[in-house]
């Protein structure tokens, strides 16, 4: 394996040293003329696919070709918020897979993406809601997973700084998953780009996929604004882009792009310790350990590709915010930012070939694609080079919108804005 | 973002409701088929001019056809959606 190892010797030998050896930690280099694979998309699922081929299939021919830098796109603009806490079994095990791998996630690939168990606790706010996450509560433990229902009280425990006697929304308890919690985002596409690079993939940056070359139903390569590369498999992990990236190949996908928006607020000594989501609307919060407020809320509900959001929607996040965690309002908010969400009709992604021979997607994460990185990289890795879905991804079909094969985690149907 | 109405003027997009792609049309074939996959779940989803529906509920309760670019959010013609 090429590179540096990163250790406690190595940080001791750079302190002795005066921190001058480190080396970059992955190359520059100019894109070959032909791949045995083209990974199309250097974000978090990009990089993690390139670095799985390369460990669990030994595929290294390969190259992850990147628009602008890694890491700009969803996996530098989410709320880092991990957890498998799905209801549907065709979600449960990919997802539980997901938190499973990022569990190891760091001695796999040697580079600290501060991955933290700190719990996520989702409140409910009335019966029905207790009945609902108790029932999503049963079904994670059938499937081994983790959950603990908490009564009021046990939430006060936790986190005592919320209004439990709202007078619309009292909270009445909540979901606890303990193995969720956060993990350092850009980290993670720093750390997968590494681990990819020391096996021999290539990463190219600053290089525009224009077209997709494709003759008699067998995809041969792309058209790049660095120049056409060849390759029998080409692979979509375009995020907010995949309906752009897929037309390229003649493809309609089930995917509206939608904007989202992530704040921070000013930073602040240690105050939550969770990862708490509030029940009566779509809001979730988080504490970064450089000390800011990191929380969302709902998408703007309109197609968009302009990775900036509108006030209504910052102005209902904050109320959200406010009925949740009164003492918020003390708070000055420090920026907000927005990503393009790959909204697919029934909430659920997409990993599976297409009609169009050697050519494959990975698509429609919707607001949630952050915490399956790891599992969507491993399983995508796993189609591209055997041609046929692992397991654990085995529902994710892009026919499944014509056999009504759905997973509508939601059960609100073709609606991106209710997912 | 704020978008003209033809009947009450210039309002925050709060006010409405989002309808989606205003070129898709339903199927008249009443079996299920791929006509009606395309009609349900397929979208062009384009980066840049797109047509679309808005529904005034908080105003004059019009369906609106607006155009509206998907990179910067201008919004170029606003029309009422006419009855078929």
């Amino acid at each position: 394996m090429n590179g540096q190892h990163f250790s406690i010797f190595s940080v001791l030998r750079q302190a002795l040293a005066g921190q001058t050896g480190w080396q970059k930690m992955w190359r520059e280099p100019e894109p070959k003329p032909e791949y045995d694979a083209i990974i199309i998309g250097g974000g978090g699922h990009g990089l993690a696919t390139a670095y799985y081929l390369a460990k669990e299939h030994g595929m290294t021919n390969i190259v992850v070709v990147e628009k602008g830098w890694i890491g700009s796109g969803n996996v530098g603009r989410n709320t880092t918020i991990i957890r498998s806490n799905y209801l549907l079994p065709g979600n449960i095990p990919f997802y539980e897979y997901s938190l499973k791998l990022w569990e190891g996630l760091e001695h796999d690939i040697n580079y600290n993406a501060m991955v933290s168990q700190r719990g996520v606790i989702n409140l409910y706010h009335s019966d029905g809601q207790r009945d609902a996450y108790a029932r999503r509560g049963n079904a994670l433990r059938l499937h081994g997973v983790d959950a603990e229902l908490l009564d009021r009280e046990a939430v006060r425990k936790r986190a005592p700084f919320l209004d439990f006697d709202n007078a619309r929304f009292p909270i009445q308890g909540g979901l606890l998953q303990q193995r969720g919690g956060t993990v350092r985002h850009d980290a993670v596409a720093w750390g997968y780009a590494r681990a990819a690079d020391r096996r021999g993939v290539d990463i190219v940056q600053h290089c525009e996929v224009t077209g997709i070359t494709v003759k008699n139903g067998q995809v041969l390569g792309v058209e790049t604004s660095r120049g056409p590369i060849r390759a029998k498999k080409v692979a979509l992990a375009c995020a907010g882009n995949s309906s752009r990236v897929a037309a390229m190949a003649g493809l309609r996908l089930p995917i509206e792009s939608h904007v989202l928006t992530a704040f921070v607020s000013e930073g602040l000594k240690p105050l939550i310790d969770t990862v708490i989501t509030f029940g009566a609307g779509h809001f979730y919060i988080s504490q970064s350990d450089k000390g800011g407020l990191v929380f969302g809320a709902s998408i703007d509900g309109y197609n968009s590709y302009a990775q900036r959001g509108n006030l209504p929607t910052i102005e209902e996040t904050c109320e959200e915010a406010m009925a949740l965690m009164p003492a918020l309002g003390r708070l000055r908010m420090l920026r907000q930012w927005g990503g393009i969400m790959d909204m697919s009709m029934d909430g659920s992604p997409i990993i599976d070939r297409t009609p169009i021979q050697g050519l494959y997607l990975n698509a429609g994460w919707c607001i949630g694609g952050f915490k399956a990185t790891p599992a969507s990289g491993f399983s995508f890795a796993h189609l591209i080079a055997r041609d046929e879905s692992h397991p654990i991804a085995a529902a994710y079909r892009l026919d499944r919108f014509a056999t009504g094969r759905l997973l509508d985690e939601a059960g609100t149907g073709a609606d991106v804005t209710q997912h | 973002m704020q978008i003209p109405c033809p009947y009450c003027g210039t309002r925050s997009h709060e006010e409405f409701s989002y309808g989606g792609d205003a070129n898709k049309s339903r199927p008249t074939n009443p079996e299920f088929g791929p006509d009606w996959v395309e009609y349900v779940y397929l979208r062009t989803n384009p980066a840049g001019a797109h047509r679309e529906l808005w529904y005034h509920g908080a105003g004059c309760r019009a369906w609106l056809v607006v155009e509206r670019n998907t990179l910067n959010h201008v919004i170029g013609s606003v029309s009422v959606l006419e009855r078929p």
